[in-house]
């Protein structure tokens, strides 16, 4: 094993943190390292919070973060944050809510940004969590972005997928994109020191009731970071999801299908380097692409023309 | 002011003038900009005239100094019965350092003192607190109990002079020792006077220097006000802030319109507990920045006395006292280079003389070098000695409001009015100032108006003498204020002392009274007054109402 | 392969003045760099384990309290224990000009004071980063 693999799988923080660069950098070195660490993956719960903006998620996955600690678990926490479409630039400041956990060394944070993958999750967000979960981390959060299709792709990845929202929305609970209300497996209202709780929990009650739940019934937890009130309540519905997950099987099924997503990511990014690789087929694209613009080639084929060149 | 037929031939005239000689001028010498813009970017004309004014009434509008609406002064006869208030913020080091430079700034003739306290004092930390390393004396006097305050102004009458200080998380803490420090010289409460800066909504949204979360925060400064009105009678228990908004990058319309919303807040606040409004209101102070825009800034004082007597009234002020806009304001700090750091000298003459212009009742000038260190004794010398020459050579104080009437100026005190009243209604819509604090509303406005006003400088297209235009190769080295090193060490000393000879029994159960009552809701001013007179430090009073208030965290906005 | 400068913005002890580091922070988002800021009143151990586990190639400090010869300076001896050489260390704020040297001798790269236009960090962390 590489001294990397072996570092990381120890929990040094530096490696962990050096093989997470690696991997978003796309570097060639990474690819040893993640082979040797897939094998000590598996323990890791992976618990998705995503949600509406200003729904206040760094500072709940702050209190859960502090649950678990006291439960003697080792905590990872994957905050992602939008990577400017302009620049290619980010600014990574979920981080300020957490900071008072930097010095515990059963934690370990680190920020991402979306890297403007072509909608969806960061591609190196499943690399990430192999990561964390090898290193020894037994709970991994991650936040997502809060807009647009990042929130509904968590599910791919985590165990169990939160869905924040706030009091007050009205009934912007409806105009909440449906594909958020589907994914979550459970409910949280934070902020619940504001009024409009008991509106936004009947409304959503309702809405369940609409789509009728066989065995489990999506939970809805109210939360107030302010008062400290429904952070147990949360933590303990979290549990009884995974308990619910490993006994009616559907836990295998889920890591089966995010293995699956995992395998074609990256099965998809080799592929979309070695295409657009200088070196290899870039200047078949490029022609392709002049020929499709002035009409004198389709765009099937081209992709029969490229795929051959690949499958052959 | 201008009857309508006269504006109507004004308005033709000055067609006229536009088309024939201005297009003339402007060929031979084309404008300097493309269009001419302030620093809150409304953008200024090439001439203002009655027309611009035509809809304001004197009397109804403009009026007299001492009567509403207040536009032209809260004082009949200003500064030609007395002068303001030559007031310099100071404190660096230990107590004694700064006792010092207090008895220094008063020989030379200031009328007021300023207090300014350091990094951990500001966050309720005594000295010796692990997260006061490094931090001691660095940007204002340290102060942990009762006998550092007693050391701060040893020699200074208490009852002949007025006190400012500049504190914010624990400003009921510090001006306990204030009192409890006059006390014991033998003076009482009604006959001190000064201020305690006491403003969190700043805080939360520009100076950063909060202890506890919005709601015990506003709690402990309506307790003030009320302590303040019965017992206090001359003091002013806040002082409610715009510089430092401005100073985090906000526009003058912006510093504007967050300070008196914040006010607003402040009396509804108080309104909201009982107390009537004209028990508080004439103790309510303000506090403006003075930036470079010269008439920009006086017209957003004047601007600013008008609204809040309108405000107050509207919140059901009867007394005319209640409608008063008091304010101190202290030159731009941010507005100092350290290229050419002399050079700030005259940019100070300048902002102070848009403030005395504007009214105000008192007045900080920044030391040239001040974009380096805290001020060296010269340097805040000739700080104070601009004031006395605006004073006494330039004759701006013989008469009151001496602008007024001003085409431009009384077009730009309304224009700013109304963007003000624009700010307003956005944040009546967020639900309110603490929600839009919460949704980081004023946060975002004054990171936008500073990002650009960044660029505008890195772009050259707003010049700063000495940074990109006008630059030295060399810059000459000036002496930078030194303090005592052994400074520090004293202090820990002195808390060292001060814990082992004070009654340890007292200590104990007069913090086991301020948790009990901060839990509860009584007024928490006489709590802390006993801990403070026991000697019970800053830190460890800090520490309950930490304790039992939480800690304030905020969220990033860029 | 994608390699984007990592930066971490950090304002140590309790100095809360973070106009210039909210407008660097962005400025270098604006070039293309990924910036964790980590908000005020940060000690030099959560800043360095920040640092780590951030695995950033900048640390930015900024300071107006004065206090920068001992911050600046703990953060940066820090950073060496923990054998992060490969970081490189700017500072900003209120540093008169005979304090950097000190700063500089300590570890300390390059020192911005007030007036540096932005671009000027920009291109400096562009040419200067190590990795």
């Amino acid at each position: 094993m590489s001294e990397l693999s072996t570092k990381v799988i120890a929990g040094d923080p530096r490696s962990i943190g050096r093989l997470i660069t690696l991997v978003e950098n796309d570097a060639p070195e990474a690819v040893e390292s993640m082979k040797q660490i897939h094998r000590y993956t598996g323990q890791a719960q992976i618990i998705g919070v995503t949600g509406v903006m200003g729904s206040g998620k760094s500072s709940l996955i702050f209190e859960l973060a502090l649950v678990f600690r006291a439960e003697g678990k080792k905590v990872g926490i994957i905050a992602i944050d939008p990577t400017s479409p302009f620049s290619g630039g980010a600014l990574l400041g979920d981080r300020i809510r957490m900071m008072d956990l930097s010095t515990d060394s059963g934690v370990f944070i680190r920020s991402m940004g979306t890297r403007g993958m072509m909608g969806g999750l960061t591609s190196s967000l499943y690399d990430v969590v192999e990561i964390l979960d090898a290193a020894g981390m037994n709970v991994i959060l991650i936040e997502t972005v809060g807009v647009g299709q990042d929130e509904v792709d968590i599910v791919k990845i985590a165990d169990t997928t939160l869905v924040v929202l706030i009091p007050g929305l009205g009934d912007s609970v409806q105009t909440i994109k449906a594909g958020l209300m589907e994914i979550a497996d459970i409910f949280v209202v934070n902020k619940a020191d504001k009024p409009g709780v008991e509106q936004t929990v009947a409304e959503l009650e309702s809405m369940l009731d609409l789509v009728g739940h066989t065995e489990y019934r999506t939970p809805i937890v109210a939360t107030s970071v302010k008062q400290k009130k429904g952070i147990q309540l949360l933590t303990s519905k979290i549990a009884e999801h995974q308990e619910y997950l490993k006994k009616s099987k559907t836990f295998d099924t889920r890591r089966r299908q995010r293995y699956e997503a995992e395998l074609i990511e990256i099965i998809r990014k080799r592929l979309m380097d070695f295409i657009f690789d200088e070196k290899k087929l870039k200047k078949t694209v490029d022609c392709c692409i002049d020929q499709i613009s002035k009409k004198e080639l389709d765009p099937y084929t081209a992709a029969d023309e490229i795929l051959g060149k690949i499958l052959k | 002011m201008v009857e309508k037929e006269t504006i109507k031939q004004i308005r033709q005239k000055r067609a006229d003038w536009e088309k024939q000689k201005y297009s003339k001028a402007i060929q031979e010498n084309p404008e300097r900009k493309q269009k001419f813009k302030n620093l809150s970017d409304i953008e200024i004309k090439n001439l203002y005239t009655p027309e611009d004014i035509a809809d304001l009434g004197y009397l109804k509008d403009v009026g007299f100094p001492g009567e509403e609406p207040f536009l032209r002064g809260v004082h009949p006869n200003l500064y030609r019965g007395r002068l303001w208030t030559m007031r310099q913020f100071a404190g660096f080091g230990s107590a004694e350092e700064t006792n010092k430079r207090y008895h220094y700034l008063l020989e030379h003739g200031e009328t007021g003192l300023s207090v300014a306290f350091d990094y951990p004092t500001l966050y309720g930390y005594d000295t010796d607190h692990p997260l006061a390393r490094g931090e001691f004396g660095k940007c204002g006097v340290a102060i942990s109990s009762l006998r550092d305050m007693e050391l701060l102004f040893h020699g200074i009458p208490l009852d002949k002079i007025t006190t400012s200080m500049t504190i914010n998380g624990p400003a009921a803490i510090v001006w306990a020792m204030y009192i409890a420090n006059a006390e014991n010289q033998g003076i009482s409460k009604e006959k001190i006077g000064g201020t305690i800066q006491n403003d969190i909504l700043k805080e939360y949204i520009a100076q950063k220097s909060y202890i506890f979360p919005p709601e015990p925060s506003m709690r402990l400064i309506v307790d003030t006000f009320e302590y303040g009105f019965k017992n206090v009678p001359k003091w002013n228990t806040i002082s409610i802030s715009g510089y430092h908004i401005r100073e985090a990058g906000s526009t003058a319309v912006q510093e504007l319109a967050f300070t008196l919303g914040d006010g607003i807040e402040y009396v509804k606040a108080a309104m909201k507990r009982g107390l009537s409004v004209d028990d508080f209101a004439p103790r309510l102070s303000f506090f403006f920045n003075a930036h470079n825009d010269f008439f920009e800034e006086i017209a957003k004082y004047r601007a600013a006395r008008r609204i809040w007597a309108s405000e107050m009234k509207k919140l059901g002020a009867k007394k005319q006292r209640s409608l008063w806009m008091r304010f101190h304001t202290q030159t731009a700090g941010c507005s100092l280079t350290a290229q050419q750091p002399e050079m700030n000298i005259v940019r100070v003459t300048m902002q102070a003389l848009a403030a005395v212009l504007g009214g105000t009742q008192s007045l900080h000038t920044n030391s040239m070098d001040e974009a380096l260190a805290l001020p060296s004794e010269k340097a805040v010398r000739i700080a104070l000695r601009t004031q006395q020459i605006i004073a006494e050579e330039s004759g701006v104080t013989d008469t009151v409001d001496p602008l007024g009437g001003s085409y431009y100026i009384e077009w730009l005190t309304s224009k700013m009015e109304e963007e003000t009243y624009k700010y307003f209604d956005k944040v009546e819509r967020l639900g309110g100032v603490i929600p839009a604090i919460e949704k980081g509303f004023f946060q975002r406005e004054i990171a936008e108006s500073a990002y650009r006003y960044q660029k505008e400088t890195d772009e050259n297209k707003r010049i700063i003498v000495g940074v990109n235009r006008y630059k030295l190769d060399e810059e000459p080295s000036i002496p930078i204020l030194k303090m005592d090193e052994k400074g520090e060490e004293r202090q820990i000393n002195r808390l060292k002392k001060l814990r082992k000879e004070r009654d340890a029994t007292k200590v104990q159960s007069h913090l086991q009274r301020l948790r009990k009552a901060a839990e509860g809701d009584e007024n928490l001013m006489p709590f802390i007054l006993d801990c403070i007179h026991s000697y019970v430090t800053l830190g460890e009073t800090c520490d309950v109402l930490r304790e039992v208030f939480g800690e304030y965290k905020e969220q990033a906005i860029f | 392969m994608i390699k984007k400068i990592r930066v971490l913005v950090a304002k140590p002890g309790l100095d809360g003045h973070d106009r210039g580091a909210k407008i660097v922070a962005r400025a270098l988002r604006d070039a293309g760099m990924e910036v964790v800021y980590t908000g005020l009143h940060q000690t030099a151990q959560q800043i360095v384990n920040t640092a780590i586990q951030e695995d950033v190639d900048v640390v930015g400090l900024s300071l107006l309290s004065g206090a920068h010869m001992t911050l600046f300076i703990d953060v940066a001896l820090l950073l060496k224990e923990k054998q992060m050489d490969d970081v490189l260390i700017v500072g900003g704020g209120i540093i008169p000009q005979q304090d950097v040297p000190g700063l500089k001798k300590a570890g300390i790269a390059e020192v911005f004071g007030p007036g540096t236009p932005v671009e000027d960090i920009v291109s400096y962390i562009k040419k200067n980063v190590k990795r």
